[in-house]
């Protein structure tokens, strides 16, 4: 199948603004899917609220657009009542980490199996630039205009204390890890994290003058490296991409079927 | 398996935002930007197939279609590349 043959063209062109990495994450997290090969059918797609989440109106898969924070509940429901169908939750990182973020440690610690997707731009975009969770130390954002004093999560160390058995970083430049990373967690059985990093060339650029969205791109290309290299102990300020965590670990849907069982016996 | 051959670029240009990230990361300099700033290839026989316009375009606007007889079905860069 073509990628084209996953989306819903009519929606086309979509709303995000020109340069904006989430279009990048759509486009790998198609041919993720292309390349694995699963049935559109077979596949639910969960989101929340803000411009990460207006994803799942474009991909023509079973989808619901839910309420802020709230998309790995909802996906939960799902995927408790039709465990055989694959659940893929893209979050923004406001909607993941702030108001969502007690759902995001317990659908880890309970390691239901779906894959979550954070779309890291460290920015609330749709609303106008205000600073997110994961914003930083010292950046700038429509709320903060004499810099932030909010220190970041590390998506990757909190989901990894939360229990996920699968947690993945990587960048809207780096696309062919991408695809690799994205194709691991959804066929991970299990909780699986994947941040990207994307690039907010509207608001995060803008407000901390980063430059357009080939500048911001550049950044990742040049600031990140691959997970255990001899990069990172010469310059411990670079972000490490790739895979933290695979193990292999009691699945929540699989473990509930067994309680069924117990019971109607009992 | 030889080198995939360069059928075309289809450019989607009512998709086309005019970012330039293809531009900007294509490693032959191919495309650029026209006076209503949608990619156009410029010198598409410098195209090396590689892909990456089309995988990182954020608006799903760029397919690099090749040659079918040059090339099988995916001719993905390897997974173990550092992009």
């Amino acid at each position: 199948m073509a990628i084209k043959d996953y989306i819903r063209e009519r929606f086309f062109p979509h709303m995000w603004c020109a340069g904006c990495g989430h279009g990048i994450v759509l486009n790998g997290l198609l041919r993720a899917i292309e390349q694995i090969g699963i049935s559109k059918n077979d596949i639910v797609m969960v989101s929340g609220i803000g411009c990460s989440s207006r994803i799942s109106g474009y991909v023509d898969f079973h989808t619901l657009h839910t309420l802020h924070g709230r998309a790995l509940a909802f996906a939960t429901g799902v995927k408790m009542s039709r465990p055989e169908l694959k659940l893929i939750v893209p979050m923004g990182d406001g909607d993941a980490l702030a108001i969502g973020g007690n759902h995001f440690i317990h659908a880890a610690r309970r390691n239901i199996d779906m894959t979550a997707i954070v779309m890291n731009n460290r920015i609330y975009g749709m609303t106008g630039g205000q600073y997110s969770p994961l914003s930083g130390y010292g950046t700038s954002a429509t709320t903060a205009p004499y810099s932030n004093i909010d220190h970041t999560f590390d998506v990757v160390n909190l989901s990894v204390a939360a229990g996920a058995s699968f947690v993945a970083r990587t960048t809207a430049y780096h696309v062919m890890q991408m695809i690799s990373v994205l194709k691991q967690a959804i066929l991970h059985k299990g909780f699986s994290v994947v941040e990207i990093l994307t690039q907010c060339p509207t608001y995060f650029g803008r407000k901390n003058k980063l430059g357009g969205a080939v500048e911001m791109m550049e950044y990742f290309k040049n600031n990140t490296t691959s997970v255990g290299s001899k990069a990172k102990q010469e310059n411990p300020e670079l972000i490490e991409r790739g895979v933290f965590v695979r193990k292999e670990i009691p699945e929540y849907c699989s473990e509930y079927e067994k309680i069924i069982q117990r019971a109607t016996i009992g | 398996m030889g080198k995939p051959k360069l059928k075309e670029h289809i450019i989607n240009r009512e998709w086309c935002k005019g970012c330039g990230i293809c531009v900007h990361f294509c490693p032959k300099n191919v495309l650029e930007l026209d006076e209503n700033d949608k990619a156009v290839a410029v010198i598409p026989e410098e195209c090396i197939c590689c892909r990456l316009c089309e995988l990182r375009c954020p608006d799903l606007a760029i397919e690099v279609i090749t040659e079918p007889s040059e090339v099988s079905e995916s001719s993905e860069v390897s997974e173990t590349s550092e992009v």
